[in-house]
């Protein structure tokens, strides 16, 4: 069980060699199918989660949640998506056609993009990279253009305004978030998420690091623009933000995107504070999704939990509270780690 | 083979940049121009990964694609006018086409004879070790600590300042 999935890719390769194509295209096709298996796996993995998040905000709002279809209403999102797919695909005539069909595409490419460094289980990662962690942060500052594009591109007062909270929302998080992680970064002593992942194999980081992780989480909610922070779309006054003028699957792209943002952000987490996919009994990749799922599930336990904040209580939040928090934190540690080091540890 | 293949890979790289970056001046509509230097601030991040700089390829899409370019976009949004294509009129006479034409074509000569004129280096002997945010860090903060905390206080007291100019003095 431990090593299915590397012995399924190493059969494939084994296979396509003996086939007589060169190691460049066997690592070529092996990528291609990788990449194909983590956007499958996104992709109806959005199905639970929406599902969960219904049925979660259902209970915390003593409601049912969806219950018509199959057992527990767990056929609901499966019915939505077909819905979305069938969908008339309407593309107001004032936007601006290119950026307007862009956008989703970028966003929804941004997000995928993502998981090319998590590890997901002992020695599954797509890329290696010597620098995983910088690339994750980098990468993901991109989905603020993608959102940008949307909100512009729709010429809608709402989507604009929507856009426009979005991004000073998201740049102003972007700092407390990468703060908060050199934290860890500084006690594993590398940029690397394998690194990272083994150097927790006596104690997870969260231990070591509980005012990074704080402030990871914080800074993460606002950075998937997900309630208590969800004012880019806060529904009662924007519509729906950005997303306005979108329907059927352009819309269902973009909500795919923010899916699978969550997903990568609480895998990121898992990887950092939570040990990774080091665990007892279960193979390494059971324990990611595990992780991965439990955090998930306080994300949205916090979104159904606390009201929407006032945006410059938001501006304040990340300036006055979060920045200073994770700069202290980071002196504190780098004092801590030489502490540790005079006597010897 | 492979050979061949790094080559194509730079070719391509280099052709969308600088399709990107023709996408900037040619466009008419001012959004679209700074889009297309987002995809061509990503084509030198590509170009910067192809030649092994993996920490430098990020930093350019951190700061130049993720974050300088939302603030162009701010500015344009700020001037701009309800319709897109007056905030970013044709020049108006031949002669001022003339005269940019001119000097966009010295500047070129000058730029390719400097090009041509310097006796580059041949490679280090020694290829850069693949850990090279360790070694840039050592760097920065060992033998270039002076100028690298001067550049840090510069840029401070250029936010400083940028956010008392746009708060105005509160006690006048």
């Amino acid at each position: 069980m431990e090593n299915l999935f590397i012995n399924i890719a190493r059969t494939l390769s084994d296979w396509l060699l003996q086939l007589g194509l060169s190691h460049f295209w066997t690592d070529l096709v092996l990528l291609v199918v990788q990449w194909t298996a983590i956007i499958l796996i996104i992709t109806l993995n959005v199905i639970i989660l929406v599902w969960l998040e219904r049925k979660i905000s259902g209970f915390i709002q003593q409601r049912l949640g969806p219950n018509r279809l199959g057992p527990f209403g767990c056929f609901q999102t499966i019915a939505d998506t077909l819905k979305l797919l069938t969908k008339e695909d309407i593309i107001p005539s004032q936007t601006d056609k290119l950026i307007f069909k862009t956008a989703p595409m970028f966003f929804i490419i941004v997000s995928v993009l993502l998981y090319a460094v998590i590890p997901m289980g002992k020695d599954m990662v797509v890329v290696d990279l010597n620098v995983g962690l910088f690339y994750f942060i980098s990468v993901g500052s991109l989905t603020t253009i993608a959102i940008l594009m949307a909100g512009w591109s729709s010429n809608n007062k709402w989507s604009l305004l929507g856009a426009m909270r979005s991004v000073a929302q998201m740049i102003s998080y972007e700092i407390p978030l990468a703060f908060s992680l050199l934290g860890v970064v500084m006690i594993a002593g590398s940029l690397n998420l394998s690194a990272i992942v083994a150097a927790q194999s006596n104690i997870w980081f969260i231990v070591l690091q509980p005012v990074a992780f704080v402030t990871y989480f914080i800074a993460a909610t606002a950075e998937l623009n997900r309630g208590p922070f969800d004012m880019p779309e806060a529904e009662q006054e924007l519509t729906a933000g950005a997303y306005t003028e979108y329907t059927g699957m352009r819309w269902a792209l973009f909500f795919l995107a923010e899916y699978t943002n969550l997903v990568a952000v609480s895998a990121l987490a898992a990887t950092l504070f939570f040990g990774g996919w080091q665990g007892p009994l279960l193979p390494s990749w059971m324990w990611i999704i595990i992780k991965t799922y439990l955090i998930m599930l306080v994300f949205m336990w916090m979104k159904w939990t606390f009201p929407r904040i006032r945006m410059d209580h938001l501006m304040s939040l990340s300036w006055k509270v979060l920045v200073p928090v994770s700069l202290i934190n980071i002196l504190v540690t780098g004092v801590g780690i030489e502490i540790f080091k005079g006597m010897g540890w | 083979m492979i050979m061949n293949m790094d080559s194509l890979v730079f070719l391509i790289i280099s052709a969308f940049t600088i399709a990107s970056a023709l996408g900037v001046v040619l466009s008419r509509n001012i959004i679209h121009s700074a889009l297309a230097l987002i995809l061509t601030f990503l084509g030198v991040a590509m170009n910067f990964f192809d030649l092994g700089a993996s920490f430098l390829g990020l930093v350019q899409i951190l700061v130049y694609a993720g974050a300088i370019s939302v603030l162009i976009i701010f500015a344009i949004m700020l001037v701009m006018k309800p319709d897109s294509a007056a905030t970013n009129p044709p020049t108006p006479s031949r002669d001022t086409h003339f005269i940019g034409g001119l000097l966009a074509w010295l500047v070129m000569i000058g730029v390719g004879m400097a090009i041509g004129l310097t006796r580059w280096p041949a490679m280090a002997s020694e290829p850069a070790e693949a850990d090279a945010v360790g070694t840039l860090a050592t760097l920065l903060l060992g033998n270039y600590v002076v100028a690298f905390e001067a550049a840090a206080i510069l840029l401070l007291l250029a936010a400083v300042g940028a956010i008392i100019l746009a708060k105005g003095d509160e006690n006048p």
